[in-house]
């Protein structure tokens, strides 16, 4: 095989094979795998994508959770949510189950919380400058 | 104790599932003690909401020949952190 | 290919990135949960609005420019930079810039040694000295492969180093945080901090690039 990839680890009898295939490895723990060229794209982050990262730290400054629960969230949802959601979809989804699992508030009050935010517009700016 | 820097170690082999810190391509290896970082809240435990004992963290670094069969540069190195009770002596 | 990006382009923020619409476009469902998320932890107590406005405003405040300043004092201060080496944390709040709860280690580039990080786990990144992390530093291609075939992923970045110098590869796995002091471009030995600051560029401070030459 001319793919420099394609060898054996050492110390182990094991194929070097993808995260994704073997059980014993999860998805996240990407270190080593197979992967193409480092993309070149880059670009800043929206409002609302700044906020998640604001209440992400705020959450481990007031002793709610730790970025560790907001890890363990990210990595539960698998590699297909890595794939598919953009980083701050998956902070929020992540931040948020945290969240319900330390019940700062109920998936109730949540529930009637984003019906009320999805009635003041249909931009996130009609949205969001309501309350 | 904490291990002194230069102690030869290797990183345990266990797979648990979970959140863990230390990286799947590291277990088994041998490196050195770079230094000593700790002591630090365990993260094992902080992700799930538990208080998280602390435990010494080293800086370990290891001989790119050490952890890849095929290392075509041999002495690169990879320094990575891990948690005492992921280290065995090597 | 990434680069550091000038920053006069008018299509781009003054970090050098295209901006991103958000707030014309339709009301995504993750937009609409953190607007709840967010007005509930208010609700509730566990944070105020002004906190949540300062800190994003902290966050826009933070930029590669602040380790840019603490290299180019490393280059010029030889107590500062032996300080720097033994507790980075403490050397960058002596210039007024906290780090946060994690600890800052700086690796030293010479001619012998070149050090680049990565976060294989995730996408750990000194934050609060730099900024938020390009978007490559979060990709699967540059977590997997760094700590695999540095050398090849340096030299996609224009970086092809001579086989007697060591590739230290740093990953962060943990509680620390890295920072890469480039080599100071020879050439520069009568410029202020301020004129060397200018040379220093993100992707140095990284790894996967090295400082400008004048």
């Amino acid at each position: 095989m001319a793919d420099p990839h394609d060898g054996t680890e050492q110390g182990s009898a094991r194929p070097f094979a993808p995260a994704s295939s073997d059980p014993s490895r999860r998805w996240h723990d990407m270190g080593g795998t197979l992967a193409g060229p480092v993309p070149g794209d880059e670009h800043d982050f929206a409002l609302w994508e700044k906020r998640v990262d604001a209440l992400v730290i705020l959450s481990g400054l007031k002793g709610v959770f730790t970025v560790d629960g907001l890890r363990r969230v990210l990595e539960d949802m698998g590699e297909e949510a890595f794939e598919t959601m953009t980083y701050y979809e998956r902070w929020v989804a992540a931040l948020n189950q945290n969240h319900l699992e330390q019940g700062t508030y109920t998936v109730a009050e949540l529930g009637a919380k984003m019906e009320e935010v999805r009635a003041r517009g249909e931009t996130y700016a009609d949205a969001a400058d309501a309350s | 104790m904490p291990l002194e820097p230069g102690t030869r170690v290797r990183v345990k082999t266990m797979t648990p599932p979970g959140h863990i810190r230390t990286p799947f391509y590291l277990r088994g290896k041998t490196g050195a003690v770079e230094r000593v970082l700790g002591p630090f809240a365990n993260p094992e435990e902080l992700a799930y909401g538990q208080d998280g004992r602390a435990l010494p963290l080293y800086r370990v670094r290891f001989r790119m020949a050490d952890v890849w069969a095929d290392a075509t540069t041999p002495t690169d190195t990879i320094d990575a952190e891990i948690y005492a009770h992921w280290l065995e002596p090597a | 290919m990434p680069h550091d990006h000038p920053d006069h382009d008018d299509h781009l923020s003054p970090s050098g990135h295209p901006y991103r619409p958000d707030q014309d476009t339709g009301l995504s469902y993750w937009q609409v949960m953190e607007i709840a998320t967010r007005e509930l932890m208010i609700e509730k107590g566990v944070v105020t609005a002004g906190e949540v406005a300062a800190q994003v405003e902290a966050m826009d405040a933070r930029s590669p420019a602040q380790g840019a300043a603490v290299v180019a004092r490393a280059w010029t201060d030889p107590d500062f930079r032996e300080r720097l080496l033994a507790d980075g944390s403490a050397a960058c709040a002596e210039m007024g810039f906290d780090v946060g709860p994690m600890r800052l280690i700086a690796v030293e580039n010479d001619a012998a040694t070149h050090n680049v990080v990565v976060c294989t786990l995730c996408s750990c990144y000194p934050r609060n000295l730099l900024g938020l992390p390009p978007d490559w530093y979060k990709s699967r291609a540059y977590r997997s492969r760094t700590v695999r075939e540095p050398r090849k992923v340096l030299a996609e970045f224009g970086l092809d180093l001579p086989e007697d110098v060591t590739v230290r590869v740093h990953d962060s796995t943990a509680d620390m945080r890295y920072l890469v002091v480039p080599a100071r471009p020879a050439g520069t030995e009568g410029m202020d901090e301020v004129a060397l600051a200018d040379l220093v560029t993100r992707d140095s401070m990284i790894g996967v690039g090295i400082a400008k030459t004048p």
